[in-house]
């Protein structure tokens, strides 16, 4: 399995795509426990990415991610800015150099966007947030051995799922204290679908 | 004479226009510089907004960033990463109150250090 920069490329357009489909959806999730605008931001940042990165050749995933990163930290607005940003920077960073990147190296890549989330967000798993999806995904990425797309698929969905049943201490969820409960968090539904788009580039190569 | 710039970041730029407009009616030479909305004028923040109104509020004496809600401090950290400085401090103070205070104790001419000081104090 080798991602080359087009298939990062690829990723960022599946995403994409996804997040065009759910806007409303995401934006929905937002509305009682946020201030409704997680779809509508995640998707002008995503396109903006995707316009950017169809707009050059890439030789390494991590200009990719890169210029992703940028698009999305300058076009997000919500606090789903900084953090996807800071997210994709730090994958960029940590594969820097690399011409194609294989399960090891993406398992890599994960963990430290992953650091980086927390480090940006200060803050831990079981909060109500993305770090509740990107924790157990940089967990099942790390035994690439028993790696499968399908795998990725579930592991992200059960994570996303699981955040209903959390009261938020972070992000602008937690002021809604126990009423957050019941509800799945938005950017653990975004990061869901970035994952289930990760999934589909790496599926093709299984 | 040099004061400590001030950055005031909001999700809406009627928020901080609004809140300069209360302290310039007391404070008049000590930079203060606004970044307030999305660049499409939106409710959010942005990075490219903070770096600019950091660089116009720093004269070389420094400059105390305040900000109203988690996000907006997130994106401020993100853009001193690319700005690089060490004469810039974010401060997690009352945006309203704490950019007020900062103002006058930086008309005073005192550091940045002892300007953040007093803020902290004061909160």
């Amino acid at each position: 399995m080798e991602l080359h920069a087009r298939d990062m490329v690829n990723w960022f357009e599946l995403a994409n795509e996804k997040i065009k489909q759910n806007k409303s959806y995401l934006t929905s999730l937002d509305q009682p426990i946020g201030d409704g605008d997680h779809g509508i931001n995640m998707a002008r940042g995503y396109q903006e990415a995707v316009n950017r990165l169809l707009a050059k050749e890439y030789s390494e995933p991590s200009e990719v991610l890169k210029d992703a990163s940028m698009a999305l930290l300058s076009k997000v607005g919500g606090a789903s800015g900084p953090l996807y940003g800071t997210a994709f920077l730090k994958m960029a960073m940590a594969v820097k150099g690399k011409d194609y990147l294989d399960l090891e190296s993406l398992s890599v890549g994960v963990k430290a966007a992953l650091d980086g989330l927390k480090q940006r967000g200060k803050s831990e798993t079981g909060e109500k947030t993305m770090i509740d999806v990107w924790s157990p995904v940089a967990t099942y990425f790390s035994n690439p051995s028993s790696f499968h797309s399908n795998g990725l698929v579930e592991t992200a969905r059960t994570a996303m799922e699981k955040t209903k049943d959390t009261m938020a201490t972070k992000g602008r969820a937690s002021y809604f204290k126990e009423k957050s409960i019941g509800h799945i968090d938005p950017g653990s539904a975004s990061s869901c679908y970035i994952f289930e788009a990760l999934a589909e580039v790496i599926g093709e190569k299984e | 004479m040099k004061y400590v710039g001030i950055v005031l970041i909001s999700h809406s730029s009627k928020l901080v226009s609004g809140l300069l407009e209360i302290i310039r009616q007391v404070i008049h030479d000590v930079p203060i510089e606004v970044a307030g909305g999305t660049d499409e004028g939106e409710i959010g923040t942005s990075v490219e907004k903070i770096v600019t109104a950091i660089d116009r509020a720093n004269v070389g004496n420094g400059v105390l960033v305040f900000y109203d809600l988690g996000s907006a401090m997130m994106n401020a950290e993100v853009a001193l990463e690319m700005i690089d400085s060490n004469t810039v401090k974010i401060i997690n103070a009352p945006l309203v109150e704490g950019a007020y205070v900062a103002a006058v104790e930086s008309n005073m001419g005192k550091s940045l250090q002892d300007v953040y000081d007093a803020v902290m104090k004061e909160f």
